[in-house]
């Protein structure tokens, strides 16, 4: 690629336009939920059907995981059409029905939260309330063709900023924008760069943090996986802002397909020379290399990850110094992660102006979030900072199933903290989500409902930073084991009194001393739910009963006797033979040998067995 | 060099540019608590003992924070003191306290630590390791269940030794330091400097005590009980009694060994003057011969251990002289036996070395048991005690002879560099038929890692190299590997600094260690030694030159090697799977 000319000349190339394209969403999840087959016999039969007119390709994550796998067609007309939970038979039906016969098969299209169906997402409602900046190419180009990447708009920023700006202008521009890093600590992106451009030395270094770890969380991997390029230019980018010529990408081995494309854009890019040396005709080289974590989520702490490239047991080191003077080998370095990258092009292209009109104050554009658990709409999406969680979990996702309380959201992961219903109307951005004890992190967003024990929930999370601390320091090391251990504990029915202010005491302690982010922050979880939850673990401890209904220990199985018919059923299904009774008269449950299975509860018709 | 203006606790120090907050805090006679810290070794930040309020965001460890202009450092308030002492306590919930029965008992950096930030209560106990120990190295014993992951060891074994014996495993709570595979330290390619059991700040790593087959050698009537003291058990032994660092204490030693029951009690430098002998004249003959040079020096079994793991191309350029502990078991159990008229098979010979290396050593088989038990100065020390000896008003006594008799150039053996000098006063004598000026010497004096000196030697230049801690071994090797240096004589010893800070040596806690350079004092204490001394070169000794004329021959007689040369061994460097 010597010019931006050529990169028109791409752009514009006019291709045959098929009367039907068809995509098949083929990220891990659509994979995962069977599009490959979907995939393949959609092939087969536009094959055996000699269908000339029609151009099967595959997409990445268009964000609807509960709906996958996902064909969409496209016709001549500019028309879309979203099938969803297709499978093999469908797919017959709609290459039959609305290629072969031009009628669509309306019973597959997506529909609207028990609605009449409709045409395609784009119209739903949880989609018109989400702009889509990093995820803009997801689900709707093919991501393993670097062309479709050019035709929409893909390296034009690359090559504005190497022929028509200065390193100190992209710099600026992104200092205007207010991009603040979406790895979760909200760091201002262009502060980063500015950084690392005035630190002096020959050998610089790009990094990209794709080992995205939080449980639930797969913002990133959506982005690798359906939108590889945009990643590269925007290193493309940082490399020529800070007067770097060699990035990486340090991205989890457990993300085979992310790996995959990621290496085959690489490919694709440096075969068009918009990887390599003198890009667009300029002196600016880059190159980028793939690093595969080995699963550790310690290292997607900045200094832990460096250290890990560097071919170490990936541990964090103590800042000062930063990364921006001495990261990578010694050298200045920044670290962006993912779904930063994948906003910048879009920034170069369209704007600091652009960007900053999104969002609020001090957080500006947008988030992606993977919304989980307690919530109808599962899935990946993108909102504007200052969306509200209300809205979010109520309109874009659906309200909570089976017409459940909402109890409480986790945002930020294990590191971050719950947001009560007290708090639904507070709208999302970084410094809002501190000021109420949690924090954006990467965008896991886990909803929880009346049926969860937040005590529970805390000792879920607190598990997973103690499974994943690295051992380096004795606050994180012990000290979160220490606090699981209260936990358990009191989630046995064994917690005394005093245990809430020694939890606290430890909590504190740990988030003062600990050496890295990961040890610092992995108190959260139980700090907040203590903040709203305080009374459940009171509960927990002095009633020695569990309010949700969920710590085993804390239960009883009764048997109410005004509906209790004596039918026996519930003895007869008992595996620990802990009911006993008269038929036709009500039967009791031994409370020394049930087992708390529930066998019984399931199994009575009657509604006569009750858990308390 | 740009000052700083900092204060620290309201004190203002300046300081220069790159001095880290405990440092100034130093200046500022402000004390603050550390674990993991270990000047030049160990710098990681990882205990949060020293953790100081900077102004920043979250509290900052004083050991790696660096000091910049106006900076002001609070390193005492409520916050600080509870957060430091609830990390001790975590600390402590995750260690065996079992203080009372511990190898570092009164001498643990962790007890000292607790008792100065006043923890009477371990609020939030776990349960116990339950992890094995490993004790079947002859050399090391590891106990992980009292590691408290400061990883000094790790430091020392892999940045400063570059052997890399141990690392830090698993992660999280079931971190731990170990080996390839968790194998035992005696299946890997531990060299058993012993460096690990040095700046361990618990005990977590010690040598493996043989205290115990001494007594019993003493007790058996049938048994005729020899000991030996190195030369750097008497620069460093004195620690141990409460004497200052560096203090030379031959004469306590000796007296306090008398009163123990040995039959004889002799010196190791005695044999020091033999090797000195014997390794010139090998020297010579490989120089004259064009025999294999550079000659490197064979008196430090750990580094012959890591120069047979990992630079086996070097074998043959090992001098094939028995260590002075090894040459003196020989000697005792055929010239001194037949001497006496004692059966060798009845005399049991005990070692006292600055060594823990040293137990491998005697126990290899290429050296027959000539040495049955070898014991480290702090062992010694603790026989002492045991035997209810007072060190300090014990008097004065001479070592037996006539393995008593010693000379200066025999006693520098301890410090980095003296073999070498003792080895070219004795070299230059024979070819120059005069004493070398001893300035000519001072390039190889001194604690340095690396020193180099060029000597004119009958008409030759003779290059010489003395290197002392295996990672400078390493660089001096992979030098005159790729041809970049030409030496005729290397002295390499395994210990950083020589003998004198050997692993067998007296445990000096890092709040000395991070003051002083022990390595340079008790040096000191040897090259008093070697000046008061009434012979300074080996071949003046009179047992040695009566030894060669009764019973060897000369230096390098067959006789000679029969008795006092050894071969070596090849071994893995890269451990094979299991």
């Amino acid at each position: 690629m010597k010019s931006l000319t050529e990169l028109k000349a791409i752009k514009q190339k006019v291709t045959e336009v098929p009367d039907y394209k068809i995509v098949v969403g083929m990220a891990t999840c659509g994979i995962a939920a069977g599009a490959n087959p979907v995939f393949k016999e959609l092939k087969r039969i536009a094959d055996e059907k000699k269908l000339s007119n029609v151009d099967i390709q595959i997409t990445g994550c268009i964000g609807i995981c509960r709906l996958e796998p996902i064909v969409e067609v496209y016709t001549a007309k500019g028309e879309r059409y979203t099938y969803v939970k297709v499978d093999a038979e469908k797919a017959q039906d709609i290459i039959q029905k609305h290629i072969i016969e031009g009628k669509p098969c309306t019973d597959y299209l997506i529909c609207d939260d028990g609605e009449a169906c409709i045409k395609n997402i784009q119209e739903t409602k949880s989609f018109k309330k989400q702009i889509r900046i990093a995820l803009r190419n997801c689900g709707n180009i093919n991501p393993e063709n670097i062309d479709e990447y050019i035709k929409n708009d893909g390296y034009f920023a690359l090559g504005k900023v190497l022929t028509e700006m200065k390193p100190a202008e992209v710099i600026q521009l992104l200092l205007d924008s207010g991009l603040r890093g979406r790895g979760g600590a909200g760091f201002p992106t262009g502060l980063k760069w500015k950084f690392a451009a005035a630190a002096q030395n020959e050998q610089k270094y790009v990094c990209c943090n794709a080992d995205e770890g939080d449980p639930g969380a797969f913002m990133d991997r959506s982005v690798l996986e359906g939108d590889p390029h945009s990643i590269l230019e925007a290193m493309a980018i940082a490399g020529y802002a800070i007067g770097s010529d060699q990035g990486f990408i340090y991205v989890r081995a457990e993300y085979p397909v992310a790996v995959k494309r990621l290496n085959l854009a690489i490919k694709q890019a440096k075969e068009y020379g918009l990887l390599g040396n003198n890009i667009f005709g300029t002196d600016f080289s880059f190159d980028i290399e793939l690093r595969l974590g080995a699963g550790a989520f310690v290292c997607g702490e900045e200094t832990a990850l460096m250290t890990s490239i560097e071919g170490k047991r990936g541990e964090p080191r103590p800042r000062p110094p930063f990364p921006a003077n001495k990261g990578l080998f010694g050298k200045p370095t920044i670290l962006n992660n993912v779904e930063t990258f994948a906003n910048i092009p879009v920034i170069i292209n369209k704007g600091a102006d652009w960007f900053n009109k999104i969002g609020t104050e001090k957080s500006k554009g947008t988030k992606v979030f993977a919304v989980g658990g307690k919530i109808n709409n599962t899935g990946l999406i993108e909102i504007p900072m200052g969306m509200t969680l209300r809205e979010v979990i109520y309109e874009i996702g659906g309200g909570i199933p089976n017409g459940k309380a909402f109890k409480a959201a986790q945002t930020g992961g294990p590191s971050g903290g719950c947001i009560p219903a007290e708090h639904l109307d507070v709208a999302i951005d970084y410094d809002n989500l501190i000021a109420i004890g949690s924090m954006m992190g990467s965008g896991g967003l886990i909803v929880m409902d009346e049926d969860n024990c937040m005590v529970d929930i805390a000792h879920f999370f607190l598990g997973f930073t103690v499974d994943e601390s690295c051992g380096k320091c004795p606050p994180c090391r012990i000290g979160t084991h220490r606090m699981l251990e209260m936990l358990e504990k009191i989630t046995a029915g064994k917690g005394e009194d005093k245990d809430i202010e020694k939890l606290e005491r430890l909590a504190y302690s740990i988030k003062e001393a600990a050496l890295c982010g990961l040890g610092q922050t992995a108190p959260n979880p139980v700090l907040s739910t203590l903040r709203y939850f305080k009374d459940e673990y009171k509960a927990h401890i002095y009633q020695k009963t569990c309010p949700a209904g969920v710590c085993k220990n804390l239960l009883s199985y009764n048997i109410d006797a005004e509906k209790c018919i004596g039918c026996g059923l519930c003895a007869r299904n008992c595996p620990a033979n802990a009911i006993t009774g008269v038929v036709k008269s009500p039967y009791t449950i031994d409370k020394d040998k049930c087992i708390k299975c529930g066998v019984c509860m399931e199994k009575c018709k009657f509604g006569a067995i009750y858990k308390k | 060099m740009n000052l700083l203006n900092v204060t620290i606790d309201g004190i203002k120090v300046q300081v220069p540019e790159g001095t880290s907050v405990l440092d100034a805090a130093k200046l500022a006679n402000v004390d603050i608590p550390t674990l993991c810290y270990l000047k030049d070794i160990n710098e990681i930040g990882a205990c949060r003992m020293c953790l100081v309020d900077v102004g920043g965001r979250a509290l900052q460890a004083a050991c790696v924070y660096p000091c910049s202009e106006g900076l002001k450092v609070i390193t005492n308030s409520p916050k600080i003191r509870d957060i430091r002492k609830a990390t001790l306590e975590l600390i402590l919930s995750h260690h065996d306290r079992s203080c009372l029965t511990c190898i570092r008992n009164q001498n643990c950096e962790l007890q000292a630590l607790a008792d100065k930030l006043n923890v009477r209560d371990i609020p939030f106990d776990g349960a116990p390791k339950g992890l094995p120990i490993d004790n079947i190295s002859k050399s090391i014993v590891r106990d992980n269940n009292k590691c408290v992951l400061c990883r000094r060891c790790t430091s020392i074994c892999n940045n400063i030794q570059t052997v890399g014996a141990i690392n830090v495993m698993e992660r999280g709570y079931e971190t731990v330091v170990s080996t390839t595979d968790h194998r035992s330290i005696a299946d890997v390619n531990c060299v058993n400097c012993g460096q690990c059991i040095n700046v361990c700040p618990v005990g977590a790593i010690y040598e493996k005590d043989n205290t115990q087959a001494v007594w019993d050698a003493i007790k058996d009537p049938d048994k005729y009980v020899v000991i030996q003291t190195a030369p750097s058990v008497r620069a460093g032994i004195g620690e141990e009694f409460g004497y200052p660092i560096g203090t030379p204490v031959t004469g306590k030693m000796v007296g306090a060994i008398k009163k123990m029951g040995f039959d004889k009690v002799f010196d190791t430098d005695t044999a020091a003057d033999l090797t000195i002998m014997e390794e010139g004249t090998e020297l010579l003959t490989r120089i004259k011969t064009g025999g294999k040079l550079p000659l490197i020096t064979s008196c430090s079994p750990g580094w012959i251990k890591f120069c047979e793991h990992e630079f086996p191309e070097f074998l043959d350029n090992l001098s094939t002289c028995k260590s002075p502990q090894q040459m003196f078991g020989a000697l005792i159990k055929s010239y001194y036996a037949e001497k006496n008229n004692i059966d060798p098979s009845k005399i049991f010979v005990v070692a006292v070395m600055p060594c823990t290396a040293k137990k491998f050593e005697s126990d290899r088989e290429e050296m027959f048991n000539d040495v049955d038990v070898s014991i480290t100065s702090r062992e010694l020390a603790r026989m002492i005690r045991e035997a209810g000896i007072d060190f300090r008003s014990v008097e004065e006594a001479q070592f037996d002879n006539p393995l008593g008799e010693a000379t200066g150039a025999g006693v520098i053996f301890g410090a980095t560099g003296g073999v070498m000098e003792a080895a070219l006063r004795t070299v230059y004598y024979i070819l120059e038929g005069k004493r070398i000026n001893e300035e000519a010497l001072m390039p190889i004096r001194g604690t340095e890692g690396i020193k180099e000196a060029t000597l004119k030697v009958a008409g030759m230049d003779v290059n010489v190299c003395a290197a002392s801690g295996l990672g400078n071994a390493r660089k001096v090797l992979n030098m005159v590997k790729n041809g970049e240096k030409n030496y005729h004589f290397i002295e390499i010893m395994a210990c950083p600094g020589g003998c004198v800070n050997g692993g067998g040596q007296p445990i000096v806690p890092a709040s000395i260690r991070n003051k002083i350079d022990i390595r340079a004092e008790r040096a000191k204490a040897l090259y008093s030694e070697d000046k008061r001394a009434t012979y300074r070169n080996s071949d003046e000794n009179p047992f040695i030159q009566k030894f060669y004329k009764e019973y060897a021959g000369e230096p390098g007689s067959h006789k000679a090697h029969e008795l006092l040369h050894t071969h070596y061994q090849k071994r893995e460097k890269h451990l094979k799977n299991k």
